[in-house]
């Protein structure tokens, strides 16, 4: 998908106002003992609404956003949403899911992800502190939460962008169905 | 055209993999005064007013998901608070003598017993917070301007919180005691065993992934601990190395004692008195552990 100027302005509008609204809303809300995070959802539903490029684009973004915004250290949540995103979006380019639940379970591993990508490069970068075998309770509620805020994420993110998208999946597909069949990919 | 765009796609997605380890490298590398710093610290600026608003604008949706989490642990809470209403009904019944006792005592020595406000306290509004749990942080709406400045404490109603550790001209970033780059000098108020309220001496830390159990390190095996006594700041002052904390700071109570049999320290657990993940209020002590009575020791 082309990267086209009312495309880059709504990504970046969307990453400022996930930003914003994480750490001044959701991060303060504790659901399981731990807080939801917007920013892998967010990512993971570009990618996938929008393809590789954007969607590595939007991780990086709005990785470095995130970092410059809580004073972390800059390039962590950078280097990971941008793998986020750009897997979710290579899923969308070879894949094309159909079932309307796919961002489901895409939350959750673009969740486990992220939560686990930050704890590695936090053990490469050393922790000089005790880490608790809790560690990984706090990751598995934070994969369980945000899977069930998943899907209203992703049709926020797609009511956001659809006005830019060029070709939404499923409008395409239901064209595809009632001009008798034809298969999407024969028509790019 | 197809091999084009792949490798229009790979190249973007390299040279954004490049610029993310640049930054992480330099930003690692480069002093607190640095340049990255410095940007960091002008975002925040800039974000402060914005992140404000939308807190104030969000905080109906705030409480009522909070409502929700009390209620369905206020039944086990309530059970609890009631033991412990009895414990302290007790307590209190002794306390109120030694309290008298220590007034006079007080008067007579011509100290001042003032608490808190005497560390000239700021009050800020927290207005953002870290969603990781490896960055136990939150902004709040004070800076320079009101005198905010770096390593000063932070408390608010229940207790201790944590300290500033970057600060703007109308914003600063506090890091909480459960942060895994904290360290709190301590000591524990052991009631039932020292009377004469001295206390048992330790470290408090925080093991990453479970920020609601502090970690009371470097205590002897031989203290004598319990469930339930009070760890409060030590605020050690000596010349050398000065406490960034005030003294006698509640910090939380004691849970559990771990009696670790091939070290010489046993491993106390504590359950913080503030609940770090709902700060709305903060204090900012801006006399630093500069009270009124620095000039004395009361520390080890």
């Amino acid at each position: 998908m082309s990267l086209t100027a009312p495309l880059m302005a709504r990504l970046a509008a969307l990453a400022v106002a996930t930003v914003l609204l994480q750490i001044a809303a959701v991060s303060q809300v504790s659901l399981l003992g731990v807080s939801a995070d917007l920013s892998p959802l967010v990512v993971m539903s570009v990618g996938l609404l929008c393809g590789a490029l954007p969607g590595a684009l939007m991780g990086f973004g709005m990785g470095l956003f995130l970092d410059t915004a809580l004073l972390q250290t800059l390039g962590v949540s950078s280097v990971i949403l941008l793998a986020v995103g750009y897997g979710a979006g290579r899923l969308r380019e070879l894949r094309d899911p159909t079932n309307a639940l796919i961002p489901i379970p895409l939350g959750a591993a673009a969740t486990a992800a992220f939560t686990v990508g930050f704890s590695l490069v936090q053990f490469l970068l050393g922790v000089d502190a005790p880490v608790s075998l809790l560690l990984i309770r706090q990751i598995v509620a934070t994969v369980i939460v945000n899977a069930v805020i998943a899907l209203p994420v992703y049709a926020l993110v797609r009511r956001v962008l659809i006005p830019v998208l060029p070709d939404d999946p499923r409008r395409r597909r239901r064209r595809a169905y009632v001009t008798g069949g034809l298969s999407p990919i024969s028509r790019s | 055209m197809h091999k084009q765009t792949v490798r229009r796609r790979r190249a973007a997605l390299a040279v954004l993999v490049a610029a993310s380890l640049a930054l992480l490298t330099a930003y690692f590398g480069e002093p607190a005064g640095g340049a990255l710093h410095a940007l960091q610290r002008g975002v925040l600026e800039v974000l402060a007013p914005i992140q404000e608003g939308t807190g104030r604008a969000l905080k109906p949706v705030r409480d009522l998901a909070g409502w929700f989490g009390d209620t369905f642990s206020a039944r086990s809470e309530r059970d609890k608070l009631l033991k412990q209403r009895d414990e302290l009904q007790q307590e209190v019944i002794g306390a109120e003598a030694a309290r008298r006792e220590n007034q006079q005592l007080r008067r007579m020595v011509a100290l001042d017993q003032t608490g808190v406000s005497s560390y000239q306290p700021v009050t800020a509004r927290v207005i953002g917070r870290s969603p990781t749990v490896w960055y136990a942080t939150v902004n709040v709406d004070k800076g320079t301007v009101d005198g905010v400045r770096l390593n000063q404490p932070v408390v608010n109603g229940d207790g201790l919180v944590g300290k500033v550790t970057a600060v703007t001209h109308g914003a600063a970033q506090v890091t909480l005691i459960t942060d895994h780059s904290s360290g709190v000098s301590a000591k524990v108020v052991t009631t039932k065993v020292d009377r004469a309220g001295n206390g048992v001496f330790g470290l408090v830390q925080t093991a990453v992934g479970n920020p609601q159990d502090l970690l009371l390190d470097f205590v002897s095996r031989s203290s004598n601990l319990q469930k339930g006594d009070r760890v409060v700041t030590a605020g050690s002052r000596s010349s050398r190395l000065e406490s960034l904390f005030p003294p006698d700071i509640p910090i939380g109570l004691v849970t559990k004692v771990d009696d670790q049999e091939l070290s010489q320290y046993q491993r106390v657990h504590i359950k913080p008195f503030a609940d770090l993940r709902r700060l709305d209020f903060v204090q900012v002590l801006t006399r630093g552990s500069q009270g009124p009575a620095s000039d004395q020791a009361s520390g080890p």
